[in-house]
């Protein structure tokens, strides 16, 4: 299906996220959508698929005007979004949630179902159990059904936000074939992103919005080249690249020290753990989702007590004391889900400042306001002191996660550090997490981007399959060995070549 | 022998109200809206039953006019948390207090006047089949609805589509709307359709199991039902082995205060519920996380059945329960 937009606005308040957009995406083909953070480009795709209506101009699918008034109606006219958190039912197994309000008279039973599944997931490459509950799954493989399910359902045209974001590698290799192949088949995808390398490899044309205009007016043929899509999401001055430094001194003392370590957890059971984690560097944990990176992230900042083995952290054992023993200890641990479990949504960056004051019974405001006005100097956080965490921006809430970090600390533990950010807010983070590492912190961190780990990392530890591979210096590896490695191939060999 | 199985004939009998009500409640509570009038809409819904029985001599109209009545009270707590977003919990606690008082008052007239009553009616041939006939078909026409309405509700919620699309407004609504589902005229839908159960189960204690009216009539039933089904985890075969087994609590009371005159009243009267928390708290703390990692350290050999009971007795709520929906 042929999809238009003509002089689309949207305006939230004052701010005009989308101003009098005009572009169109043609059928059988893949379309880049790039832009950073805040460009506009989730208000586009919610307008095209009915989540809001536009201020003024008007969707055009198949040179028909539509009124969309709800995604029910969007879907009814055949367009389908996928979010970046699959938006299914987390209770209910891949086939009840394929039924749940199936437009009528798709499915006839059941049976029909599930073979009209299996037979789709067949054709795109996804392995899927019909009988599996949705809250067993990875979050690929969740959005794996949702694409199916869109598909079975009608949709002709497939909107994609973010979809590589807290998947791993072998998914988003596999989600590609899948959109090639729906795109082959005369469907139209929309593949919106800020990760350039994947536009590039995936899509056929790409549009990029800046504050919420198309720049420059309608859509580029892909190939283009990577630094004149930078200047053109960025402006001029946003793409220059982080300055590398030569490593510190190899014999550092351990900020951590991992003796005979055995952990269970769920089904993983990491064995003989005997680590050391020196200061002064920065640790890349790669590997697929559930591998033991967050095991390992979760035994380190005491979070999780080991079934045998000691922790010892800057020479003292910390085996069992509980995450609070950890932290006074100097260990920070900022978790993957900012909101959930890092910070308090409700409270302003002042008040997690209060919060971390221990002296007294009463909280000293000046103080607290002071400490947070000097961080979001320091940070460039765009807030006030007392502006509530959860209206931030994803990127805003890192920087001020990583704010609150003392610094006294010398362990950090980052569970996939620039999860949805955009480029110029995660460089803007790992400047920040390098700095930390040059005043000698140990710096842990995990990512399902084998590119971030392959540019931050100073050491890369691989995690397979629940067993922790050693260190491999950065400058030892190559992007396509990380990724045999991720994939089990070789890794028996580096283990006992370590032995 | 023969005792027994009229005994537990009158606890199947006795859990009537207790399962249609329970039932309304898993209805909402699956679409995810807590109805937390339920005491005061059962005991409104009561009085008003057996006043239009006793005024126009018909029974029909009579459990009519008390669903009716159950369906408005969930239609004006659907007014204030559906459509205007205020809480679930406190409007539904204000309703019951409201319709608590409202029954005392508006019901002063009739209290203890002698009133129509559901004829007890055995089926032909069945009722005397032995044990059997004793236990299910020997009743009057609401205990029978009452055994149905349990299979209904689970073929409702799990083998129709109409059930995946309830289950799912409790789970997460977000991806229903998402699918085209007008959330809250569902959500209206089966407030409404669980409400008018509980109004039905109110007016079965009124004109038939606890015939005629009195102030505070059903005695608290409905804010045992609404713990029943928690602790029943919404899954409608459970709730209803939960009511059935306040019922043998309660016959048991009424029982040992024959046996122990002396004894006194309050407590015996009391004590069913007292023991009915005790057991489903009981039941819930053996399903707990805590549970489960102990029963980790267990040896293998016990760990796997172990595991295995609890998961099934495990209940965890609807997601979204009592949360308002907003469009995204």
């Amino acid at each position: 299906m042929h999809i238009a937009v003509e002089h689309l606005t949207k305006r939230f308040g004052s701010v005009c996220a989308n101003d009098r957009l005009t572009v169109s995406f043609a059928a059988g083909q893949i379309h880049g959508v790039l832009g950073e953070n805040g460009a506009g480009k989730s208000t586009l795709m919610k307008l095209l698929s009915g989540y809001i209506q536009p201020d003024e101009g008007r969707i055009v699918f198949n040179d028909m005007p539509r009124r969309l008034r709800g995604p029910g109606d969007a879907l009814a006219a055949g367009v389908g979004m996928v979010q970046q958190e699959p938006l299914d039912i987390p209770a209910f197994t891949v086939l009840e949630n394929l039924l749940c309000a199936a437009p009528p008279g798709i499915f006839r039973s059941r049976r029909a179902a599930q073979t009209a599944l299996l037979e789709l997931a067949g054709r795109l490459g996804f392995p899927v159990d019909p009988a599996a509950r949705l809250d067993q799954l990875t979050i690929g493989q969740r959005q794996q059904v949702e694409i199916m399910r869109l598909l079975l359902c009608g949709a002709q045209v497939l909107i994609l936000d973010e979809p590589t974001t807290g998947i791993t590698a072998a998914q988003a290799r596999a989600l590609f074939a899948a959109l090639r192949q729906i795109a082959a088949e005369g469907r139209t995808v929309l593949f919106v992103s800020h990760k350039l390398e994947e536009v590039a490899e995936l899509c056929h044309t790409v549009t990029v919005l800046r504050n919420g205009q198309v720049v420059p007016p309608g859509q580029l043929p892909m190939p283009q080249p990577q630094e004149y899509l930078l200047v053109l999401m960025f402006g001029e001055s946003g793409a220059a690249p982080p300055i590398y430094r030569p490593l510190p001194a190899i014999d550092a003392p351990p900020v951590w020290e991992l003796r005979n370590i055995t952990v269970r957890s769920g089904a993983l059971h990491l064995v003989e753990l005997n680590h050391r984690f020196p200061a002064g560097r920065i640790i890349g944990l790669a590997g697929l989702d559930g591998s033991g990176q967050q095991v390992l992230l979760r035994l380190l900042a005491g979070q999780q007590a080991p079934d045998r083995g000691q922790v010892l952290v800057n020479g003292r054992d910390l085996t069992g004391a509980g995450a609070l023993a950890f932290r006074q200890a100097g260990v920070e641990y900022l978790p993957a889900d900012r909101l959930h479990d890092g910070m308090i949504g409700a409270l302003s960056l002042a008040d997690h400042f209060a919060l971390l004051q221990r002296d007294g019974l009463l909280v000293d405001r000046r103080r607290a306001e002071e400490l947070a006005r000097q961080a979001i100097a320091d940070y460039q956080i765009k807030a006030t002191p007392v502006t509530p965490i959860a209206s931030l921006s994803g990127g805003n809430q890192q920087r001020a996660m990583l704010a609150l970090i003392p610094p006294t600390a010398c362990g950090i533990l980052a569970e996939q550090p620039t999860r949805g950010l955009d480029v110029a807010s995660a460089r803007a983070i790992w400047s920040r997490l390098q700095a930390r590492r040059d005043d000698g912190c140990c710096i842990i961190f995990s990512s399902p981007d084998l590119d971030e780990i392959m540019e931050y990392s100073d050491e890369v530890i691989v995690c397979f399959a629940g067993r922790i591979g050693p260190p491999i210096p950065r400058a030892l590896l190559s992007a396509s060995r990380l990724a045999e490695l991720i994939g089990g191939v070789g890794f028996d060999a580096l283990v006992n070549v370590a032995r | 022998m023969d005792q027994l199985w009229i005994d537990l004939a009158a606890v199947l009998a006795a859990a009537a109200p207790l399962v249609i009500a329970a039932m309304g409640e898993t209805l909402s509570e699956r679409a995810g809206v807590i109805n937390l009038s339920l005491d005061g809409t059962m005991l409104l819904a009561a009085m008003t039953g057996f006043a239009v029985a006793l005024t126009t001599g018909n029974l029909l109209l009579g459990f009519a006019a008390a669903a009716l009545v159950g369906a408005a009270i969930a239609a004006v707590l659907g007014l204030f948390s559906l459509t205007l977003g205020q809480s679930q919990t406190a409007v539904g606690f204000v309703l019951a207090l409201l319709c608590t008082d409202l029954s005392s008052f508006l019901g002063a007239p009739f209290v203890r006047v002698p009133g129509p009553a559901v004829p007890f009616t055995p089926i032909p041939a069945l009722a005397d089949v032995p044990v059997l006939g004793t236990l299910f078909f020997r009743h009057d026409p609401v205990i029978y609805a009452s055994f149905l309405i349990i299979p209904a509700t689970a073929y409702l919620l799990y083998g129709t589509r109409l059930g995946l699309i309830v289950r799912a407004l409790g789970e997460r609504p977000a991806a229903v709307y998402a699918r085209g589902i007008d959330v809250i005229r569902w959500r209206y839908a089966m407030l409404i359709t669980g409400g008018a159960l509980v109004g039905i189960a109110g007016a079965a204690f009124s004109l038939d199991l606890k015939q005629g009216w009195s102030y505070r009539h059903t005695f608290g039933a409905g804010w045992i039902v609404l713990a029943i089904v928690i602790f029943g985890g919404w899954r409608p075969w459970r709730v209803a082995l939960g009511c059935y087994l306040f019922a043998v609590l309660e016959i048991v009371a009424t029982r040992s205060q024959s046996a122990l005159p002396n004894f006194p009243t309050q407590i015996i009267q009391v004590a069913p519920f007292v023991l009915m928390i005790f057991v489903l708290a009981l039941v819930n703390l053996a399903s707990s996380p805590a549970a489960m990692r102990r029963a980790a350290t267990l040896p293998q050999i016990w760990q796997r059945p172990l595991l295995g009971a609890i998961n099934r007795l495990r209940a965890t709520a609807p997601a979204a329960l009592g949360q308002p929906f907003e469009r995204p």
